[in-house]
């Protein structure tokens, strides 16, 4: 569709990655009608990623994290408004509806909520009064609370072993807090990684005088009389006294906007190739949305910075009347201590693991094979063949299995762009 | 406000005014430059917002960490005077700075 009178006003709800790379890509790909750009947090869109990693070791400040500066928005005729909380959809009367009251009418609507931090559920929690030392870590928000309790000495339980767990142990132990990592299934890491480098994190966590628990699920949070202040932690096998506790169980993706005004929902808002809905109006992006993905002919929700930006150019092009299929690689990164991991892929239904480089030396690289071809690959402090391996996995490229593992001969694959 | 100078691989030229404190990649980002993708929001992880620092300016800049340069290798167009644009800060020293974009960023 061009830009007619009819599709004349561009509304997006949400205001992180995917609504600043949205709005960017718009205005980039000639779109000049009206842009507004509704978000809940006070503040414009920033990186979330660094809220666990340096932002919370207080080596980057919030301003640093803007994405785009006030100043960029208003250049490029996009309007956004902070602390405004979206509660309805009206899809008949084409606007959405505020908290605050007032509502705004749109031509296209852009859903980029992304998800929200799931609650703990065991006992002990059941006052709807969370206590003063209990944190998630979603937003800047919950970030700089953390970032202050963050004190030597301190003994800081974390639940959940996942990259958020992962990133603020390594922050916290840093830092000289006493830190215990609870992970209620068998590995670290284990939605997102296989066992070989759930393993060696885990080795590197507990030399850094990380401790790690595994297979421990939290039975009980125990608080003081008033309910205010957690003093311990209790799972099946023991009891943990704490002075700060961090919960990392996962993220909801906020869908309840769309469920409530009827689109299709399903682990995330349904989306097409080009982040449509069910409704032809309106788009899905990033964290929220649940789309297909051409190259594991089934559909995802990815938690992602990189996805977030894609499926946003995506919905952009659409927008600016050049559809261009969203179909990129999956790919993330964690930084923990002086580890850059990198990931490319999805390695479930792996059947076969090749590892090469030195676990030791902490430089390796971790191939996933499926009858033969790479679908996805780990590598830590290895960028230069990270970014090769990117491309492999890009065009399932068949690997030469034999060989692989061994530094001094070259990957050999069936993807000419490898150099 | 210092300016930066981005040349596109096309040959098309773009000032753009950068605030200081803010990194080269932003700059680009936000005055809408095309050549430069930045797909990790200025993580040091993608290798998306490669640039060619003209070499006039590289000794301006501090050099590349050694997180950027391990990145840096990996890049399919390296030069000598290759950087993540992510990885520069805006300062007044390099008011006019010329930066000259790679034909892709993958």
């Amino acid at each position: 569709m061009r830009n007619g009178t009819h599709a004349s006003r561009i509304v997006v709800i949400g205001a992180g990655h995917a609504a600043s790379e949205f709005t960017g890509a718009l205005r980039a790909g000639g779109f000049s009608g009206p842009v507004l750009m509704f978000g809940e947090e006070a503040h414009l869109p920033y990186q979330r990623p660094p809220l666990s990693k340096a932002f919370l070791s207080g080596e980057s400040a919030l301003g640093a994290l803007e994405l785009k500066s006030a100043a960029a928005y208003e250049k490029m005729g996009v309007e956004v408004r902070t602390g405004a909380r979206v509660t309805t959809i009206d899809r008949r009367a084409r606007r959405i509806e505020f908290e605050h009251g007032g509502f705004a009418p749109y031509g296209k609507l852009v859903l980029a909520t992304g998800g929200r931090a799931r609650p703990l559920a065991v006992r002990g929690l059941e006052d709807a009064q969370k206590p003063s030392n209990l944190h998630y870590l979603r937003t800047v928000a919950d970030a700089g609370p953390v970032r202050e309790f963050l004190r030597p000495g301190l003994r800081l339980v974390i639940i959940g072993g996942g990259y958020v767990g992962l990133e603020v142990a390594s922050v916290a132990s840093k830092r000289g807090l006493e830190v215990t990592v609870l992970e209620a299934l068998p590995r670290l890491l284990a939605r997102v990684t296989a066992a070989e480098t759930s393993a060696f994190y885990e080795r590197i966590h507990r030399d850094a005088g990380v401790a790690i628990r595994t297979h421990a699920s939290v039975r009980r949070i125990e608080t003081d009389p008033t309910g205010n202040t957690v003093v311990a932690v209790h799972t099946e096998d023991e009891v943990l006294a704490a002075d700060l506790v961090l919960a990392g169980v996962g993220q909801i993706p906020n869908v309840e906007l769309a469920e409530r005004c009827g689109l299709v929902v399903g682990d995330g808002i349904v989306v097409d190739e080009h982040s449509l809905s069910s409704d032809p109006d309106i788009f899905a992006i990033g964290d929220c949305s649940n789309h297909p993905s051409a190259l594991y002919r089934r559909r995802l929700r990815l938690e992602s910075v990189p996805n977030a930006l894609g499926q946003a150019r995506a919905a952009a092009a659409t927008l600016c009347g050049s559809p261009r299929a969203y179909d990129a690689v999956p790919w993330f990164w964690s930084d923990q201590y002086d580890l850059k991991l990198q990931m490319v892929g999805l390695s479930h239904g792996h059947d076969r693991v090749i590892i090469r480089g030195r676990p030791e030396e902490r430089s390796f690289i971790t191939y996933y094979l499926q009858a033969g071809r790479i679908i996805a690959a780990d590598a830590v402090n290895r960028p230069k063949v990270f970014l090769a391996a990117k491309r492999l996995v890009g065009e399932l490229a068949q690997i030469t299995p034999e060989g692989l593992a061994d530094e001094s001969r070259p990957v050999q694959s069936s993807a000419p762009t490898v150099n | 406000m210092p300016t930066i100078v981005f040349i596109e691989h096309n040959g098309e030229k773009r000032e753009v005014p950068a605030e200081a404190g803010r990194s080269v990649m932003q700059a680009a980002v936000e005055n809408a430059v095309p050549g430069i993708v930045a797909d990790c929001s200025g993580s040091c992880s993608c290798g998306t917002c490669h640039g060619f620092i003209d070499p006039a300016w590289l000794a301006k800049i501090p050099p590349a960490g050694a997180a950027e340069s391990a990145m840096l290798e990996g890049l399919l167009e390296l030069q000598p005077n290759s950087r993540l644009t992510c990885q520069i800060t805006i300062t007044p020293d390099i008011d006019g700075m010329v930066v000259r974009l790679p034909k892709s960023q993958f």
